[in-house]
């Protein structure tokens, strides 16, 4: 029999998830996940939910932006702003 | 130029097309380097860099103020995606069915799912769940309470799941 109950657990899962629970509580929520598959598998979907969301955002970078960015910079050197005045 | 893929994505996530995106990065980072002075040394430079790219995106992009339609969200439950594609594993399809299931979701979707959620949530989401930062560093960079954050971050999880649900019946996924 998992320790605690499956609401509490699910409840303060993305807590659980964000890091966000004191010592205590994120021990005793990663008890009942060890010993209680259908929790468990709430817990492993969502953290596969995560992987693909932060995966799937990807964006390459323009080369043409790199650039501009290089130059920019560059420009900085060469003409950096006018110190403020007094 | 550290953190430029992660800038950009996010960039391109705030503000959902390409040309403003580019402007956003390269502002964010002629203001890191006008005022690097200002960045303490062994402090999170990633975090620091979002903080210019939020704000300059909050002064310069954002749209009229407009209250999140809040009430859309009012029947999305919690684990509100695990409950209807969820559950595979454990009727016995084996957990690569749930794998291959989240893995079929194409960038585009993902990106417009997010996109598609109030830019205060949407925020919450990308600093959290796709920059993997803590509520402590989202309220510093945001300048919110973490309160706020945890609030933003739940509602807009739930936008985003919605969302995802309904591509999900969109691409006849599901019955």
């Amino acid at each position: 029999m998992a320790e605690g109950n499956c609401e509490d657990a699910l409840h303060e899962l993305y807590h659980f998830l964000d890091g966000a629970l004191t010592e205590e509580r994120r021990s005793a929520i990663q008890r009942h996940l060890d010993d209680c598959p259908p929790c468990f598998d709430a817990y492993d979907f969502e953290i596969e939910l995560r992987s693909v969301i932060a995966k799937k955002c990807h964006e390459a970078v323009p080369e043409s932006l790199k650039r501009r960015i290089a130059e920019a910079i560059d420009h900085e050197n060469l003409h950096p702003p006018a110190p403020p005045a007094g | 130029m550290p953190f430029m893929d992660s800038l950009y994505a996010a960039a391109r996530r705030m503000t959902r097309n390409d040309a403003d995106a580019e402007d956003l990065v390269q502002e964010t980072y002629l203001k890191a380097y006008r005022g690097f002075g200002g960045f303490q040394e062994g402090t999170n430079l990633k975090a620091w860099l979002y903080r210019i790219l939020t704000n300059t995106f909050i002064n310069t992009y954002r749209a009229k103020r407009r209250r999140p339609s809040e009430s859309d969200l009012d029947d999305v439950e919690d684990l509100y995606l695990y409950r209807r594609l969820g559950g595979l594993e454990l009727a016995g399809l084996g957990r690569s069915a749930e794998e291959d299931l989240l893995e079929s979701y194409t960038d585009d979707e993902v990106k417009a799912a997010i996109e598609s959620l109030p830019e205060q949530f949407r925020m919450a989401v990308l600093l959290a769940d796709v920059e993997g930062f803590s509520y402590k560093e989202i309220a510093d960079i945001l300048d919110i309470p973490i309160g706020t954050v945890m609030s933003r971050l739940h509602r807009g999880r739930k936008g985003l799941q919605k969302k995802l649900w309904e591509f999900a019946v969109e691409r006849g996924l599901v019955a």
